[in-house]
């Protein structure tokens, strides 16, 4: 990740699961099909390690199907995924960690409890998968909220508690499925600065769908255009480098509005 | 405060017009009836109090068929609920008998359970379990189900078992559905024991009613009935606390 906003120091302080080597993923010839319903075309996709691809594209694209693809919760009726070397869907399961539209926390834990869930399914005891987790809670600038339950927080919050519980996981791969889609302007902007930091202090292989092209690009090394259904890419971009720190200004610079143009334009003929 | 004082002072109202056309004979000259045959709560009041040790005996006797009935109901309730949501099999083969099982008439069944169980605790339980594990069966089922399949998802990313998404995901959120179930449960519960001790029973309060409605003991069959739906409203009241104790996410 280019951008630099407020750093959340050193990966140093990361659990050992998270400190793997990461993986690429790559999609190849890919379709998937509901019965006759057609969802994807044919899809070939390279996303290097540690690098962050955006799919963008219309409602009903198929962005969705192609993440649960790429989560390994789904096998494709054709073509292939992998992440590395795994390319079955278990194999890819064991790769990558999903973080659904809505933030999704069980309103019955509390935010620690939330975000520990992929150590306690591990089988780890509650008071050391609550101790590794708090290192992350005090790394990421949630120190405090540990106890909280989830209707207490703020959307915002409650999307980086999710995302936290993303990371906890420590997979090489992360999916996400329109994050911050829920959120109001604001704090959506705050959350695509907070997210760019998270992701420079403890790198992974990311896979961002999101309808916000300036989002997509903010956060994005690629940036594929999906068509809408059965959805094939359309174009692939990326944003002008290096990024401004500051997010309004990195949005604001007339290249990247130039790139946005471009992605915008591209939208409009994939949904023709 | 709302919540206990509107239905008290609606109930304080139903029974003093009641007492005050009972009293005055009103009620029972509308109906055409001797006097005797149309108590007061007054009246009812002071049976209630006067055949205290008979009708604490008779209430014990059908409260303990009804706890035992509940039991059963709750675990057969619980187990068939789990069982058709994890499987497809299992939902296909149970679902219509349990419906068939809730068509067939109780009054028709009970005599049969007599004649199986005999005249003690068995045949009353029986009913309970029989018209009470419906409701459970289908609020467990339906919350089980009511889980968010993305929830189900992610937690598959977090490398969760089945038995994990069972325990940690969709157990909680079948919770608000099962207290529904046992709460409709509890309170036709007494329906069922008094049901079952119509058919063949030595004591309890479903054998008071009959007993004193021969005798045209009106008065002290009002009085059982108040101490059963005091049994009813008790067990709700219970259910109802306990839900509030364990789901306090809502």
């Amino acid at each position: 990740m280019p951008v630099k906003a407020k750093g959340f120091g050193a990966a140093t302080a990361l659990p050992a699961s998270a400190r793997r080597a990461g993986v690429g993923i790559s999609v190849r010839a890919l379709g998937h099909s509901y019965g006759d319903l057609r969802a994807l075309d044919l899809l070939d996709l390279e996303a290097p390690a540690h690098s962050v691809l955006g799919l963008v594209g219309p409602s009903g694209c198929g962005k969705s199907t192609l993440l649960e693809l790429i989560a390994g919760l789904r096998d494709p009726t054709r073509g292939e995924v992998a992440l590395g070397e795994a390319a079955s869907a278990p194999a890819r399961l064991d790769r990558c960690a999903f973080m659904p539209q809505r933030d999704l926390l069980l309103p019955w834990l509390s935010a620690i409890d939330n975000a520990a869930l992929a150590l306690r399914n591990r089988g780890m005891r509650r008071g050391a998968a609550r101790r590794q987790a708090g290192e992350l809670f005090e790394r990421f600038g949630l120190a405090g909220f540990e106890r909280a339950r989830p209707a207490e927080l703020s959307g915002g919050m409650r999307q980086r508690i999710a995302f936290l519980r993303t990371l906890v996981a420590g997979k090489p791969v992360l999916a996400l499925d329109e994050p911050f889609a829920s959120l109001d302007a604001i704090t959506r902007a705050e959350m695509q600065a907070w997210l760019a930091a998270a992701l420079d202090a403890d790198p992974r292989t990311v896979v961002l769908v999101t309808h916000d092209v300036e989002e997509a690009l903010y956060l994005c090394d690629r940036v594929a255009v999906l068509s809408s259904r059965p959805g094939r890419v359309v174009e692939e971009l990326s944003a002008p480098l290096p990024r401004a720190a500051d997010r309004d200004e990195a949005v604001t610079d007339p290249e990247f509005v130039a790139v946005r143009e471009r992605a915008l334009h591209a939208l409009r003929e994939g949904r023709r | 405060m709302r919540r206990w004082l509107l239905p008290a002072l609606l109930l304080a109202t139903l029974v003093g017009a009641w007492q005050l056309a009972a009293s005055t004979g009103v009620l029972a000259d509308a109906l055409g009836l001797e006097p005797f045959l149309v108590p007061s709560p007054a009246e009812i009041a002071e049976a209630l109090w006067q055949s205290r040790a008979l009708i604490a005996e008779n209430a014990w006797v059908t409260l303990r068929e009804i706890l035992l009935g509940l039991t059963i109901a709750l675990a057969a309730g619980i187990a068939i609920g789990l069982a058709m949501h994890l499987s497809e099999l299992a939902r296909d083969t149970l679902s219509p008998l349990i419906v068939a099982s809730q068509a067939v008439p109780i009054i028709v069944i009970a005599p049969i359970l007599v004649i199986w169980f005999g005249y003690g605790i068995w045949p009353k339980a029986a009913v309970v379990a029989l018209v009470c594990f419906f409701p459970v069966a289908l609020g467990v089922a339906a919350g089980l189900r009511s889980a968010d399949p993305a929830a189900t998802k992610m937690m598959r990313t977090l490398d969760a078992s089945r038995a994990q998404i069972l325990w940690r995901v969709e157990t909680p959120w079948a919770l608000p559905n099962f207290f529904t179930g046992a709460k409709v449960a509890v309170v036709i519960a007494p329906i069922g024991a008094v049901f079952g001790e119509w058919v063949g029973a030595n004591q309890g309060l479903g054998r008071a009613i009959i007993y004193d409605n021969a005798q045209l003991q009106t008065a002290n069959l009002f009085g059982d009935v108040v101490v059963l739906a005091a049994m009813a409203l008790s067990l709700y009241g219970l259910l109802a606390l306990a839900e509030r104790r364990v789901v306090t996410w809502r």
